[in-house]
């Protein structure tokens, strides 16, 4: 078997690289995917908790009055902040927590940068009666003490990771390190498309929903395919989510937004695919933020959902076979859309999310009126309201 | 008969572990004199990473002291060049992949045969990933050291097969650490590996007082010693050789009295 033929590869990108204690749980995790993802009664809970619980099918909102402004291509919102807990990520943890359930095993262990992806999970472990504990930088901790507190809440535990730089990626170092203390009973429930096989390809699988409702929605709107789908890219879920379902459709342009930061120019981005190098870390072979010895480098943004140094592997091969491009916005631009789509349609955009609408804002006015972008709006900013306020000298605390 | 194969020949090995560059090169490398005269039958030296996942808070404090004080691969390969003039047992490197692959694989392994290398251990590589580094280790002659684990059940017969140099059993579920008790059957685990090859095998993680040496000797080949004796090397910093010399020799001690 060739190399690129292996599970869990995307070209050179993917793997297994985790110590040899973690190695039987990934299998059984592995074989237990493979059983229910095809399981008639799996298939079932899974659509009615989306439909019933998470809010499902998301809106496909067509944002005219942003189109109008920009002049250009007809731009659609598709509305995943509109889901239960604000953002896309319970599609993937109602997945996982219901798989871990199946599995048999009575607590979940996750990571959270700015806390999105640890409220879903502890709103998915209390749903399904199971113990929840979430690994947080304590930097983060203190930069989102109102997401600590809603996940206290939901009855979750949360620890504050105060080793390395005490966020996103320190807290997936504690989770892994925490999964090989115990796995009996737990499984260890990743947020993003990146990690060891299987969780890149999980992860995709209970995302992708989100661009064959972009299809199917927009078949019925518009009569056919959109010619360029935006997302934000941390890891990259919401990105492979909405981008998975048009892969197949060359003629559709996938677009990721990374967080520049500061600037690509500058020591302080996250941007992965623009200043990155291939590496092998959490799990993974993938580009990743680094120094010249292979030390992951400090990265920053002001968005703490994409600030993380690398990017899910199959992001890798997308941009290595250019079948998707990737471009990076900064914080003030980022700023300055999340402004905009708040005036302009009344919506206010999670900060990541604002990374997309941002390179919409650049792109629509190029491009003609008959053509279509659709941007995943992966979330609300509510949460980011303060930091936001902050970014323009309003002193607002939460 | 390679240095690691005499490193185990007629007798249990000690193997402390130190991590490159804590709290500088120049103490790792009177430690490594040191731990050779005290005894130390092969030496395990950490190449720091900002990462190391599968370490517990101790050695992750020291990769944080040896990076903060500049140490970088290359300089860690000239200290141990320098000492390897003098230290005839084994040395072996503990490293994750990112500092090799990033390093150049070809380049890595070749600094690591003009510096006395013997062999490599790499957490984050486990059997499935191993093709990885197996051709440039094979072509340089550096030899990968396969971990084992409490939870590898079946998958101990397959690793043990492919072995070379020793095989790292891990006594314990989780990172390392000292460890009050270990729990794990280790002499099942043994036995699995020795049904299928002759590779000695050594029992790390956890391991602090020289009881626990001397028990999981008798139950092996040889104890490995990591979390002890970077503590050793916190509290005291650069007048931690003395006590870490002290410390290797009650630990060898023990050892010698596993039967």
């Amino acid at each position: 078997m060739s190399k690129e033929e292996r599970k869990g590869r995307y070209g050179e990108y993917g793997g297994q690289y985790i110590p040899e204690t973690l190695m039987n749980a990934v299998h059984e995790l592995e074989e237990a995917y493979e059983k229910y993802s095809k399981d008639p009664d799996f298939i079932r809970e899974l659509d009615d908790l989306l439909k019933n619980y998470a809010g499902r099918p998301s809106m496909l909102y067509y944002a005219e009055k942003m189109t109008k402004d920009l002049g250009g291509a007809k731009i659609y919102l598709k509305r995943e902040d509109l889901n239960h807990t604000g953002s896309h990520k319970i599609n993937n943890v109602l997945g996982q927590v219901l798989l871990a359930k199946k599995m048999g095993k009575t607590r979940v262990i996750a990571e959270t940068g700015a806390g999105q992806h640890g409220v879903a999970t502890a709103t998915a472990a209390a749903l399904m009666g199971m113990e929840c504990e979430i690994y947080m930088g304590k930097e983060d901790t203190d930069r989102q003490v109102l997401n600590v507190y809603r996940m206290e809440l939901l009855g979750a535990k949360v620890h504050a990771v105060t080793s390395g730089t005490q966020t996103l990626k320190d807290a997936v170092n504690e989770t892994m390190r925490e999964w090989t203390r115990r796995m009996d009973d737990t499984l260890y429930v990743l947020g993003s498309v990146m990690g060891p096989h299987p969780f890149p390809m999980i992860v995709r699988d209970f995302q992708k929903i989100i661009g064959e409702e972009i299809k199917e929605q927009l078949q019925e709107r518009e009569g056919k395919l959109p010619d360029a789908v935006l997302a934000c890219v941390g890891g990259g879920s919401n990105a492979m989510g909405a981008f998975y379902e048009f892969i197949k459709y060359p003629e559709v342009r996938l677009i990721g937004c990374e967080a520049a930061g500061h600037g690509v120019d500058t020591d302080k981005h996250a941007a992965t695919i623009a200043k990155g190098s291939t590496g092998i870390f959490h799990g993974m072979k993938s580009l990743f933020c680094q120094d010249e010895y292979g030390q992951i480098a400090p990265v920053y943004s002001i968005s703490a959902g994409l600030d993380y140094p690398g990017i899910g592997p199959e992001h890798a091969n997308l941009a290595a076979t250019k079948r998707a491009e990737y471009v990076p916005i900064t914080d003030e631009e980022a700023v300055r859309a999340f402004e905009y789509l708040s005036r302009t349609e009344g919506i206010i955009p999670a900060i990541e999310s604002a990374h997309a609408v941002a390179y919409a804002m650049k792109l629509a006015p190029t491009m003609r009126k008959d053509q279509i972008i659709v941007v995943n709006l992966s979330g609300r900013g509510d949460k980011d309201v303060a930091a936001i306020a902050r970014y323009r000298g309003v002193e607002i605390y939460e | 008969m390679s240095r690691i194969e005499n490193a185990f020949k007629d007798k249990k090995a000690f193997i402390p572990f130190v991590t490159g560059g804590d709290p500088e090169l120049s103490v790792t490398e009177q430690l490594l004199y040191a731990m050779e005269e005290a005894g130390a039958d092969l030496i395990e030296v950490g190449i720091p990473f900002s990462d190391p996942i599968a370490e517990g808070p101790v050695i992750q404090a020291a990769n944080e002291r040896a990076l903060k004080a500049g140490c970088t691969t290359d300089k860690l390969f000239d200290t141990i060049k320098k000492a390897r003039q003098k230290v005839s047992v084994p040395i072996v490197f503990l490293t994750y992949l990112n500092p090799i692959f990033t390093y150049g694989k070809a380049r890595f392994m070749e600094r690591c045969v003009e510096c006395g290398i013997d062999g490599i251990i790499v957490p984050d590589m486990p059997f499935e990933e191993k093709d990885e580094l197996a051709d440039v280790c094979e072509k340089y002659g550096i030899q990968i050291i396969s971990l084992i684990a409490p939870t590898s059940k079946e998958r101990i017969t397959t690793i043990a097969k492919a072995a070379q140099g020793y095989i790292y059993c891990v006594s314990s579920l989780g990172v390392t650490g000292v460890r009050n008790e270990i729990k794990t059957d280790i002499a099942s685990m043994v036995k699995m590996v020795r049904e299928v090859t002759n590779v000695p095998c050594a029992v790390g993680f956890g391991i602090a007082v020289p009881e626990q040496a001397k028990k999981m000797a008798s139950v092996s080949d040889g104890a490995i010693v990591g979390s002890a004796i970077v503590k050793i090397v916190a509290q005291y910093g650069t007048e931690c050789v003395p006590h870490v010399k002290e410390y290797v020799r009650s630990m060898k001690a023990a050892v010698d009295e596993a039967v």
